[in-house]
């Protein structure tokens, strides 16, 4: 286990680096850097203080190793819309996009466990065909439009729900189902189709001859099983939705990264643009390391196999 | 399960035969429509994209109560046609995605196959730089190079292949990798037939299969990407038209018109859920056993 | 105690009817071994199956006959009445492949509770469950039961596997035990330990066993009497000793001739010229006409009738 988590441990730095770099290279991209990482009102004086703390004088490599010491400092210099230290701005506010992202996972399972369930057990059934049709129609719809059609529909006409902000659980119940939207389909069919090779598995078969009730060899005992590669791409479901919020945030004035970031990028707010590239390559690094490592929670083999 | 046939019959078996009956003629006439629309748009539309007529704005669709059979879709706030411009904005999106899929294409096809080929320090060169670029979500990092470039179509196809070429290349580098190690490949080797005529005979065919489905499939993605992008503001500018700018546009009036974000939006789901469709029905027939895209 | 009579098990295929169990009787008293023998695909399985009323979905279908435990008519029964009072509580089976009968991701001991908590014999709470299941694995003999039970499957040998779904089988005290192929994954050290396992929960529980196998060797050494399957039908059934000693059916006669051993474990059985027949397309007359080394014109035309001699039954025209 502990070979293998530091193996895993060292690739996610890996990857944090080259997202690192890749955030230099985009500075570097665009010119003069100096530009923009400083308001545009900025005076001359500023613009030199900032040309040495880049290292700007320096040769390429040099430069990097002190975007690097800082990077890991955290420090990926001010914000001037706020005057404040860009990543801790961010941090302030990854809760409320951690939050969307696991409502919308929350969501999607809820949809999607039952829907694979049912479609596995009465295969070609109702259910199952209209798990087919929707999987369909879902994964060629786009999150933001779903949010769009929420608040037009459920917030505009209907009036249940509130369309913009945080708050209570009320407003957090739309652009959790914006967000969630996307990968119930995919998570539908892998459920579905684990399901139905366990549904015919010898062990289901003892169960059966035993005289369990087929509601647990259904619900649980052919579930857990069912649920190991569902667990397994969470992470990357998970990932991708916090890349999914940073539009779900905009459409429903969510005060989260994404928003943030959006909102920076228009101002030419630059510091908080790189800090929340680095933040989001950070928090899908982390979560993909946290799902791989609770595998072995749901599927004793892997555990064991890891010790 | 006898409640199943009490299921409207045609559009549904339509929709759940696919892969499995024979071409997908809706699919393929909807992606045709939008490529149409994409090269004759200017003289399809009813009327000039751009064209402002205020004395029109926000005309609901003919069929609504309000409605006028001049503007078919109705029109925005400023009394631009609807149709009109989703006409119009086939043009970027079928522009984008299809610039970005070929570029990806060629960029992923060509490390990937470097990659399978030459193996050793090479292959873990490329590999992890498919794995770093798949450790930075698209989205944020679409932001950062939005930040940095000028925007327009350029920087969108430069965004959207900087996400879309790891597949490319994982595809490419897998079927490589498994090919070389047929015993077919080696003997070939082993008689000295040149490397070069190896690719050509026996790599070529199949990986073209595969990267021919696997472009199918991703046009619809790319085309939702970029929609999102723009509706972002941080794809294509006005006065150039694309959905995903309307949608954004039409966020503004959501109280008011509603066919201001349904129609751009059901434009982007017909072209998507079309391109799944045929790309579905491509990987089906070209490769059934295995469907490992 | 178990009096099967005329049971047929189809199998609805996008090809055809298979007919699986086609017409078999026999009967069963407690604290008695019946073998079931025949080569893979002669239905002796789908047989077991049908006792529990578990014949595979979707395709399988018990289309007639009568099975009757303790007096109680099983055939028709609703599948709620099934599982709740029937499979597990009085007809269990012990399956064929150890390694992939036990979920693997429950510990043992849950595995081994669950059908003691299912059909409400562990008391009210799960620990007493828990603390019966332990009993079990000490019944069937698993060493340090106590600690095992926490442990999963994969943890165990194929050996011990076995003697676990034996636990989850006896748990309930079935009437009737079936075994199918119990021994078959097995070493033949291992064979012969479950072998005397499965004789003594036999004895102690007074249960009927059926035991379903095509390893002849394991089956004179337990069963009482023998039922020999060809092709959905049994064509010979008598006691083991009447069996070896005098077999009526030519099938019985070339399984006899390629002489079993214990722990042989071929799967072919050699001295009979010829293939098993495709299921879906049975030969016309008696299904073993083909194989025959007596079959004549009527064999080829007419099927057999199952005549009784004393307790024994025998389907050849040889013997009608």
């Amino acid at each position: 286990m502990r070979a293998y988590f530091v193996k895993r441990v060292l690739q996610g730095v890996v990857a944090i680096v080259g997202a690192l770099l890749i955030v230099f290279v985009a500075q570097r991209l665009s010119g003069d850097p100096v530009a923009l990482m400083l308001p545009m009102d900025a005076g001359e004086a500023e613009f030199a203080a900032m040309r040495e703390a880049l290292g700007l004088d320096k040769p390429l490599p040099a430069q990097f190793g002190i975007f690097m010491v800082n990077a890991v400092q955290g420090d990926f210099g001010d914000s001037y819309q706020w005057q404040a230290p860009a990543m801790t701005l961010l941090l302030e506010r990854l809760p409320a996009t951690l939050e969307l992202a696991l409502a919308g996972l929350v969501f999607a399972l809820l949809l999607a466990v039952p829907l694979g369930v049912v479609s596995s057990v009465h295969r070609g059934g109702l259910v199952d065909r209209a798990a087919k049709v929707f999987a369909m129609l879902g994964q060629a719809v786009p999150g933001f439009w779903i949010g769009l059609l929420l608040i037009l529909f459920v917030a505009v006409e209907l009036q249940w729900l509130p369309a913009f902000g945080r708050g209570g659980l009320s407003n957090l119940v739309l652009p959790a189902i914006a967000l969630g939207w996307y990968p119930v389909a995919a998570m539908t069919r892998t459920l579905r189709s684990s399901m139905l090779d366990i549904l015919d598995s010898d062990y289901v078969r003892m169960e059966r001859a035993i005289g369990l009730p087929e509601r647990w060899i259904v619900w649980r005992y052919a579930l857990r099983n069912a649920m190991v590669p569902l667990v397994t791409m969470i992470g990357v479901y998970f990932a991708n939705m916090l890349g999914g919020a940073f539009v779900i945030e905009v459409v429903f004035a969510w005060p989260g990264i994404g928003r943030a970031v959006v909102d920076a990028v228009f101002a030419r707010d630059f510091p908080v643009v790189q800090a929340g590239v680095v933040l989001a390559a950070l928090v899908f690094v982390a979560v993909n390391l946290i799902v791989d490592l609770s595998y072995g929670l749901i599927d004793p083999r892997i555990r064991h196999a890891k010790a | 399960m006898s409640e199943a046939v009490a299921l409207p019959r045609p559009l549904l078996a339509r929709l759940l035969r696919r892969g499995e009956g024979g071409f997908p003629f809706l699919a393929a006439s909807v992606l045709a429509l939008v490529l149409i629309c994409a090269l004759l748009g200017p003289w399809l539309t009813p009327h000039e994209a751009g064209k402002i007529a205020l004395a029109d704005a926000m005309t609901p669709p003919a069929w609504a109560e309000g409605g006028s059979a001049k503007h078919l879709l109705g029109t925005d706030n400023l009394g631009r046609d609807i149709l009109s411009r989703i006409i119009a904005g086939a043009r970027v999106s079928a522009n984008v995605a299809l610039y970005a899929i070929v570029i990806s294409g060629l960029i992923g096809a060509s490390l990937g196959m470097a990659a399978g080929y030459f193996g050793g320090f090479v292959d873990a060169a490329i590999s992890r730089l498919i794995d770093v670029q798949m450790s930075v979500p698209s989205i944020p990092l679409a932001m950062l190079f939005a930040a940095v470039l000028p925007p327009g179509e350029a920087m969108v196809i430069f965004i959207i292949v900087l996400s879309y070429w790891t597949w490319y290349a994982r595809l490419v580098r897998g079927e490589v990798l498994s090919l070389r190690e047929r015993d077919y490949i080696k003997l070939a080797k082993i008689a000295g037939v040149a490397t070069p005529v190896i690719f050509y005979r026996h790599l070529a065919p199949n990986v073209l299969n595969m990267l021919l489905v696997l472009a199918t499939l991703q046009f619809g993605s790319v085309i939702v990407f970029e929609a999102g992008l723009s509706f972002l503001g941080l794809g294509i500018q006005p006065p150039n038209v694309s959905w995903g700018g309307m949608l954004a546009d039409g966020r503004n009036f959501i109280d008011v018109a509603w066919w201001l974000i349904t129609m751009p939006g059901l434009a982007i789901m017909a072209s998507c859920l079309a391109s799944n469709l045929l790309g579905d029905w491509l990987r089906d027939t070209l490769d059934p056993v295995r469907r490992q895209i | 105690m178990l009096r099967v009579q005329d049971l047929k098990t189809h199998l609805f295929l996008k090809r055809g009817v298979l007919k699986a169990v086609d017409g078999v009787s026999f009967e069963l008293a407690a604290g008695k071994t019946l073998g079931l023998i025949g080569e893979s695909g002669s239905g002796k399985t789908m047989t077991g199956l049908s006792l529990l009323g578990l014949p595979p979905k979707p395709a399988g279908r018990i289309v007639g006959g009568t099975v009757s435990l303790d007096g109680r008519e099983l055939i028709g029964l609703d599948e709620k009445t099934l599982a709740d009072e029937v499979r597990g509580r009085q007809i269990a089976m012990i399956s064929q492949d150890p390694m992939t009968s036990l979920n693997p991701v429950f510990t043992v001991g849950a595995q081994v509770a669950a059908p003691i908590r299912a059909h409400g014999l562990g008391g009210d709470s799960r620990r007493d469950a828990a603390h019966l299941a332990v009993e079990e694995l000490q019944h069937v003999r698993v060493p340090a039961a106590r600690q095992r039970a926490r442990d999963y499957p994969h943890q165990f040998s194929g050996g011990m596997r076995q003697r676990v779904v034996a636990a989850m089988a006896i748990a309930c005290r079935p009437r009737l035990l079936i075994a199918d192929e119990p021994t078959s994954a097995l070493d033949v050290t291992i064979q012969v330990q479950l072998m005397d396992l499965i004789e003594r929960i036999q004895a102690e529980t007074d249960a009927g066993l059926l035991f379903i196998t095509h390893d002849l060797g394991i089956a004179a050494r337990v069963c009482h009497r023998i039922a020999v399957m060809y092709a959905g039908r049994i064509v010979e059934a008598a006691t083991a000793e009447q069996l070896y000693a005098e077999p009526r059916h030519p099938y019985t006669q070339g399984l006899l001739a390629s002489v079993p051993r214990l722990g042989r474990r071929d799967k072919r059985l050699i001295s009979i010229p010829g293939n098993p027949p495709d299921p879906l397309a049975l030969p016309s007359g008696c299904a073993f006409h083909p194989r025959c080394p007596h079959a004549t014109e009527r064999c080829r035309v007419e099927a057999p009738p199952t005549v009784m001699a004393g307790d024994d039954q025998v389907a050849c025209w040889l013997h009608a």
